[in-house]
């Protein structure tokens, strides 16, 4: 029962980081880069949440969508301001900036907020569930997550196959010049998927507080490094593997930390990365390399 | 390039009736032997059952239109692919179990299609890569500049310019490989290959890109680099006055497939290689 | 020759400078006319010049991301903070700048056997999945090290694992780290770490393994049909700048009273990765002003009180993109005449 207790809590700490993971991957294949920035607008989206419900007195059905929006905005304004200029820059400059722009949203959090750790209240307030007659015991924040997952995940792979934005998305990613030239927006559509990716940031950062209820400006610097693992993981660039990949380290991370050890979980997370990247070089569903010789 | 000595014609293809090494080659192992040579892509047979013999100095070509798989078979003997079936043979030695840097130490060197050069190194340093396992250095001799270091510094630096001497480089040493003209690019690729000492240099489209003035200049240099080096060479080239002037013996690919073996001479006349080349004549033409 | 002749006097340029530099503040700091914060920070500057010139032979001339250098840093700075406990406690080495040499060696052992531990898998992988697979082993590395206690018994080490219960003098407390360390590094040590540093990657890229080394770098394919291992001189650069981050790392730790593992985080890794690219990648002075300058930076930005990381973030941004921009890139070339552009941003992979 405690193992269930805990691969429960698993798959939903894993679903936090698939959430996350599936702006590093669709950034990464659309717009060919790494936005490290990313964790950190799951750090803004939570405090939005917050101060909406703590200071300015808004139930949670209002809050949350509004600190999508102001999420979504702050992503698209980021890519306007500091990454398009360098679309033809080398990836590591883009790296750099994007790094730039991680600690610019944390210090400012930081301006605005303080240091000190702020509880966050989950707006989700039902009763425990219990099942198999009260022998375990979930949290309906931990439920909450995984169907939540569930749901953006259905959404997510519906709108990249089925529409004509969608379809967009994955021509630029193939290949952009050929896109543009068939009459693609570029420029809209990498907004777009910005726009997506800080959508479901907001959607994280929210989850990520109501289960780990305590948020400080660097709450989403060590979930950020994760969930951007876990997308490498399952493939960068690839939807089902950011999916999977955040899952996995969901489950090894709490499994590792309760039946190895505390103080090891997360070097047992990055091993099994290591070990899993040595078999399959380029993720668990990444496409290997080829090069034209 | 002679036939396999087991090898049946077929009916389906016609070999030439004559086929040779070059008189001067035949008391010497041939440099390479290709044995029913081929590799497997999926469902797709790249190359299949290509089976050929050079002589030690033999100038030989292959040819075949675009995608017959000229640089696939390259791209085997250099093991950039591993072939899927058959055997290969350098001067003797089993090459199965090689990867491409034994190949290149071994003796073949290669040029790219698309020119693949160290564009930020100076024309100097991309002939001096070339040269790194033939006058050698260790990391701390380099590091703490021991005698051996300055010593074969020295070794590099006149062999660099003893092999651009070749192509009248030398005066070039000293810019920016991806700066160069496109064909003097390409002849840098060549030297850069000729450094590695090869017994096997393979050319891959050298001509591409060229004028006939240049081309003829090309000519004159790979037949004065067989002379002067003794090595064999294969060349892949679409040019059929590099192909037809200065090979000896040419191989005619379709599909994957050896389709034609000879002589300029023979391989001109062939039918099947025209139509390879061409398609099908039409009976009524003049 | 143009390009060597050029080579030969940058570097001849930078050892003097650097000569230059130190003589100025070792007067500086005998007068005492040398503002205590700077005095301060000569010790790390040292440590992190070392550090971004070590990065950029992996990142610059080596051509691969390593997203956990400063997981090398943590390994020599805790070893070479046992090593100088241990032998003043087991074999009662009295002598300062001994203890520092021994510590230093040390720590650049430890470090390049890590590197040879850690290169063996990574080197295998290519682009993101290397990087990222470097920022897993310095995560590891840092997890890790929260967890060893270390102590010195007369001639004996002891060592537990997520026990402290150890014999003797304790020199690692787990997640508490290093306490009470004697600071025996000095400035002069800093900077004989640095020019020696500087002698290693500046002779090993003009040499022959340099050469193979950024063959592998700009040309996979060509330079394995042009005989060179690609294996072996990606992980000869990997080595080498672990070695020299680790005796970096002694350096630093050596020079603080106290010291926590959770130091040497991915924080502090991307921290070099910001002072090469700035710097210039593949381009080793500039690394030694980058490094430099953005330590200094902070310091210079106190007056900003709260605002000065975010003051520091801002200025990192607008540097990347001015110096990114194809106008701001046309003028620079306008302002220095005669000098040909050898490279263009794009041409240097990372």
């Amino acid at each position: 029962m405690v193992f269930l207790s805990n691969l429960v809590n698993g798959i939903s700490l894993g679903s936090i980081y698939a959430i996350i993971a599936l702006g590093y991957t669709m950034v990464y294949g659309i717009a060919k880069m790494l936005n490290f920035a990313h964790g950190d607008v799951i750090m803004v989206g939570a405090y939005i949440v917050f101060c909406a419900t703590q200071y300015w007195n808004l139930s949670p059905a209002v809050g949350i969508p509004l600190a999508m929006l102001v999420c979504t905005v702050l992503g698209m304004t980021i890519e306007k301001l500091a990454y398009k200029p360098l679309r033809q820059a080398t990836s590591l400059a883009v790296l750099i900036t994007a790094i730039g722009m991680s600690y610019l949203l944390q210090n400012t959090a930081l301006l605005i907020w303080g240091a000190n750790p702020k509880v966050f209240p989950s707006p989700f307030s039902m009763d425990m569930i219990r099942l198999f007659d009260g022998q375990l015991v979930i949290k309906p924040e931990t439920l909450i997550t995984i169907a939540a997952n569930i749901v953006i995940m259905v959404a997510l792979t519906l709108f990249i196959n089925r529409t004509r934005m969608g379809k967009a998305m994955r021509c630029v990613s193939e290949d952009r010049g050929a896109a543009e030239l068939m009459g693609i927006n570029v420029n809209t559509t990498i907004s777009v998927t910005f726009a997506i990716g800080s959508a479901l940031a907001a959607i994280a950062g929210l989850l990520l507080c109501s289960s780990y209820p305590m948020l400080q400006p660097t709450t989403g610097s060590m979930p950020g490094i994760k969930a951007f693992t876990a997308a490498v993981f399952g493939g960068i660039g690839s939807i089902p593997g950011a999916m999977i990949g955040g899952v996995l380290l969901g489950i090894i991370e709490i499994l590792g930390k309760a039946y190895v050890s505390t103080e090891l979980g997360d070097a047992i997370v990055f091993a099994v990365l290591i070990i899993v990247l040595l078999v399959r070089p380029t993720g668990l569903l990444g496409k290997p390399i080829r090069e034209k010789v | 390039m002679s036939e396999t000595k087991q090898k049946q014609q077929t009916p389906m293809v016609p070999y030439p009736s004559k086929s040779f090494v070059p008189e001067r080659d035949l008391g010497s192992m041939p440099v390479l032997e290709c044995s029913h040579l081929g590799i497997e892509f999926g469902g797709l047979k790249a190359v299949d059952d290509f089976s050929v013999i050079m002589g030690k100095t033999e100038i030989g070509g292959l040819i075949g239109p675009n995608g017959a798989g000229k640089t696939t078979v390259f791209n085997l003997l250099t093991k950039v692919y591993q072939p899927t079936h058959g055997t290969m043979m350098l001067e003797g030695r089993d090459m199965g179990s090689m990867t491409t840097v034994d190949v290149n130490k071994a003796g073949i060197a290669r040029t790219f299609q698309n020119i693949r050069l160290f564009s930020n190194m100076t024309v100097e340093e991309n002939v001096r890569i070339g040269l790194h396992n033939q006058i050698r250095c260790g990391m701390f001799s380099g590091i703490l500049r021991l005698p051996r270091y300055w010593k074969a510094e020295k070794q590099q630096h006149e062999k660099t310019l003893e092999l651009l001497n070749i192509f009248d480089m030398a005066g070039m040493a000293d810019e920016r490989a991806g700066s160069l003209p496109y064909g003097a690019q390409r002849r840098l690729e060549i030297v850069r290959a000729l450094a590695t000492n090869p017994k096997l240099l393979l050319l891959d489209e050298p001509a591409a890109g060229m004028n006939p003035h240049e081309t003829e200049e090309l000519m004159e240099n790979i037949t004065k680099i067989r002379d002067q080096f003794q090595i064999a060479i294969l060349l892949i080239e679409h040019d059929m006055s590099l192909v037809m002037g200065i090979c000896e013996d040419i191989c005619v690919l379709n599909f994957g497939k050896i389709i034609a073996k000879g002589t300029p001479e023979e391989i001109q006349n062939n039918p099947v290689v025209i139509e390879a080349y061409l398609g099908k004549q039409k009976e009524a033409k003049a | 020759m143009k390009t060597k002749k050029k080579r030969f006097m940058t570097n001849l340029i930078t050892y003097g400078v650097l000569i230059l530099l130190f003589i100025v503040l070792t007067i500086m700091i005998n007068n005492k006319s040398i503002s205590r914060t700077l005095k301060g920070q000569l010790i790390p500057i040292c440590s992190w010049i070392v550090m971004a010139v070590s990065l950029n032979l992996v990142v610059g001339i080596s051509g691969e991301l390593s997203l956990g250098h400063a997981g090398f840093m943590g390994i020599g700075a805790f070893t070479g903070i046992i090593t100088s406990g241990w032998l003043l406690n087991g074999f009662s080495m009295e002598d300062p700048t001994l203890r520092l040499v021994l510590a230093i060696i040390a720590g650049g052992l430890t470090a390049g056997i890590a590197g040879v531990l850690i290169g063996i898998p990574v080197l295998r992988l290519r682009g993101d999945y290397l990087a990222i697979v470097t920022l897993a082993f310095g995560e590891i590395i840092k997890n890790v090290m929260n967890c060893v206690y270390v102590s010195a018994e007369g001639t004996t080490l002891h060592w537990g694992f997520l026990n402290g219960n150890l014999p003797g003098t304790l020199l690692l407390n787990g997640p508490m780290g290093a306490v009470k360390v004697k600071t025996i590094a000095t400035f002069t040590a800093g900077f004989i770490l640095v020019m020696f540093s500087l002698v290693v990657v500046l002779n090993l890229i003009n040499s022959r393994s340099g050469r193979a080394i950024m063959a592998a770098r700009d040309n996979r394919i060509a330079a394995e049909a042009t005989g060179i291992n690609i294996t072996k001189y990606k992980m000869m650069a990997f080595v080498t700048a672990a070695v020299l981050a680790g005796m970096a790392g002694a350096l630093y730790g050596l020079s603080m009273a106290t010291l926590l593992p959770t130091k040497f985080s991915f924080n502090e890794s991307i921290n070099v990765l910001v002072f090469v690219v700035l710097g210039g990648i593949g381009n080793i002075p500039g690394s030694i002003i980058s490094a430099t300058a953005l330590t200094i930076l902070p310091e210079k930005l106190r007056f900003l009180q709260n605002y000065r990381m975010l003051a520091y973030a801002v200025l990192l941004i607008l540097v990347m993109l001015l110096s990114n921009n194809p106008m701001v890139k046309m003028l620079w070339r306008k302002l220095i005449p005669g000098r040909k552009r050898e490279q263009s941003g794009e041409e240097m992979r990372a």
